[in-house]
């Protein structure tokens, strides 16, 4: 099927040439940091994981989000979403590729990864998260390719791919989960040690990953002559919906008990990212923007005469892909680690390289989704032709 | 010289591996037989032993001369890079400007209200405000560091030593976000230029990899005390936590201690006098 990736457009060619320039940027600033260390990046001995972690976290939720069109069409036989499913499972397998990439530019001697298996640690959750997020990996990529084949030749899909399929959406839920346990299970950092981590993972992740889906189909519809369905696209409105709010519930919750039982180790953490803590408040602006847009997507989700307005969605949905991103990528990582265990103030903002190599991973990803996305849809357009 | 200080290190970690596991009496016995011979040969005959290594910090002997020799002890026979220090442009040619906050340190001088930041205080006692408190590594009971380390790399020793191996270390950082007391330092760059004087006798490291005090576990090997507790004239004092006869139990029976964070059940084995 990859021969279908190297015939393309003027306007497909130029799409590739500029990702694969970013990605050739991110290597000449990668070279640097293999070569002089993590030196080139702003995180410091307070604030030692920055924005490759933050972004390897928010982009585990994105690839968690697929499942949410797995679970209705393959465990409910939800006929609209015949259409996309393969979309989300390729959507997860670009994700995947770039939390790999960020965890790989993340670690100070890289060529030593391997001995992350080479030495299991069974009480390391860093090892089972290793595990979960290749095993995820392996099955998207073997489910939608297989299927995307059976759907060319017109065949039922190898029956071995059911237990498979089902297998996955566990692991979806044990991406995010076990992601989560990285943090809220350290003792010292008062602002992840909370129970309602992982489901707060997982209703931002259900939020942000549909939400970047509905905006792919939009897109997908303007430059190819596949359609994903406007039904398809209203199903995952509502689903957007109503995760974006379990994941506003959750903060507030979070917010509640931070702010009632106002014990310092943990209000510290929210206070520095809402309103600033001892004079420093870089994330202030950063913190309300993310809740403003995500109140606000979540309002016009809400109303059904906004939700339906076919021109309105795709912004909405940005506006929702965006809070998320600041709420989990720039506040969730960075907030856990000021104050420090000392209560220091050290703040954190990406540094030039850092965004450069940041950029070039996300150019990786988006290379591969649009490989992805091209087999899928002039299948789906050949065999309907 | 690299070279040697590489060898010695290994022969040193090798002592200290024998000297961990059994009482004295056990390794006598064994270097009989062939299996061992070889290992006990280089093993010394001073090796201190413990069944869990504390350290009690007398902190009315503490003051701003008795921290800055522990530290520059500490530091210059660890090979911790300083940062302030000039780096020579003919060995190290093209060496970039420092960040300070990405600085590595295993002993430091903190104030009450950041060494013990739930114990603050509106009204804490003055004399405590400027006083000088040293914080290390506390070779926690329960470390959350070692659970955190997907590759052992950072370990617990039975003695109760929480020791890291940089050569498996794979810069994750994952042990500096588990570490409660900020003990943890990461190489964000190559130390060696800010090392004033590299002792052979201790390994320099690579970037890229995490380290923190070791309670001068190649000290111990040898039947010596640790650096900070020679430099400290006498406010430092290790010994065996577990055996109710030796001198530090003694100290924390006679005074009233405490340690850092203790409501997180890490199990600090580093105490202070107050």
């Amino acid at each position: 099927m990859l021969e279908i990736a190297i015939k393309g457009s003027k306007n497909y060619w130029l799409w590739i040439v500029f990702l694969l320039a970013v990605m050739g940027a991110g290597a000449v600033v990668y070279i640097d940091q293999f070569m002089n260390g993590l030196m080139i990046t702003n995180m410091s001995r307070d604030v030692s994981f920055g924005f490759y972690i933050a972004n390897f976290t928010f982009l585990v939720g994105v690839a968690a989000g697929g499942v949410m069109v797995v679970i209705p069409y393959y465990l409910h036989d939800y006929e609209k979403f015949h259409r996309i499913t393969i979309l989300g499972e390729f959507l997860a397998v670009a994700s995947l590729v770039m939390c790999l990439l960020f965890v790989l530019v993340d670690v100070g001697q890289p060529t030593r990864l391997l001995n992350v298996w080479l030495y299991p640690s069974v009480k390391s959750v860093l090892f089972w998260d290793t595990l979960v997020l290749n095993g995820y990996l392996g099955l998207n990529i073997i489910i939608g390719w297989k299927v995307l084949e059976a759907e060319r030749n017109q065949v039922e899909p190898p029956l071995w791919t059911k237990p498979l399929i089902y297998i996955s959406i566990p692991f979806a839920i044990g991406i995010h989960t076990v992601t989560a346990y990285l943090y809220c299970g350290l003792p010292g950092r008062g602002y992840w040690l909370t129970a309602i981590l992982a489901p707060r993972f997982l209703a931002s992740a259900f939020a942000a990953g549909p939400a970047f889906l509905i905006i792919l189909c939009y897109i997908i519809k303007k430059f190819t002559k596949f359609d994903p369905g406007w039904e398809a696209i209203q199903t995952l409105s509502k689903i957007v919906c109503w995760a974006i709010i379990a994941n506003l519930f959750f903060f507030l919750c979070e917010v509640f008990v931070v702010y009632y039982s106002n014990i310092p180790g943990h209000l510290a953490h929210m206070q520095y990212l809402l309103f600033g803590y001892h004079g420093y408040h870089a994330l202030v602006p950063w913190m309300w923007t993310g809740i403003i847009l995500m109140i606000t997507g979540a309002v016009f989700l809400v109303i059904p005469q906004l939700r339906d307005n076919k021109t309105m969605l795709p912004f909405t949905c940005a506006m929702i892909f965006i809070g998320a991103w600041i709420d989990k990528g720039l506040g969730m990582i960075s907030g856990g680690f000021v104050p420090s265990p000392l209560h220091h103030v050290t703040e954190y903002a990406p540094s030039g390289k850092e965004i450069i190599i940041t950029l070039a991973v996300y150019a990786t990803g988006f290379l591969i989704l649009t490989i992805l996305f091209k087999l899928a849809t002039q299948v789906k357009e050949e065999v309907r032709g | 010289m690299m070279k040697k200080s590489r060898r010695s290190f290994l022969k040193v970690a090798g002592i200290a591996a024998i000297g961990l596991g059994a009482a004295p009496a056990m390794n006598f016995a064994a270097s009989g037989s062939n299996g061992t011979a070889l290992a006990v040969k280089s093993k010394n005959e001073n090796v201190l032993f413990a069944h869990r290594w504390g350290m009690v910090i007398d902190t009315n002997k503490i003051t701003d001369e008795v921290v800055e020799n522990i530290v520059a002890a500490c530091h210059k026979a660890h090979n911790v890079p300083d940062f302030n220090h000039k780096v020579d442009e003919e060995k190290f040619p093209g060496t970039r400007p420092v960040n300070h906050k990405q600085e590595v340190k295993w002993i430091w001088e903190e104030h009450f209200q950041y060494a013990f930041p739930d114990k603050e205080d509106e009204f804490l006692a003055e004399k405590f405000h400027d006083l000088p408190f040293l914080v290390t590594c506390n070779h926690c009971k329960n470390a959350p560091c070692v659970k955190a380390c997907p590759t052992q790399a950072t370990f617990k020793r039975e003695d109760g030593i929480v020791l890291m191996d940089f050569h498996r270390c794979i810069g994750c950082r994952f042990c500096m976000a588990a570490c409660p007391y900020g003990a943890r330092s990461f190489n964000f760059r190559d130390p060696r230029p800010f090392v004033e004087e590299i002792n052979p006798d201790f390994p320099t490291r690579s970037k890229g990899v995490v380290e923190k005090c070791n309670l001068c576990a190649e000290r111990l090997a040898k039947g010596e005390q640790p650096h900070c507790v020679e430099a400290s004239e006498g406010a430092i004092l290790v010994g065996d936590l577990e055996d109710p006869e030796s001198e530090v139990r003694a100290l924390l029976n006679e005074n009233y201690t405490i340690r850092r964070k203790q409501s997180l059940g890490t199990e600090p084995s580093v105490y202070y006098v107050m």
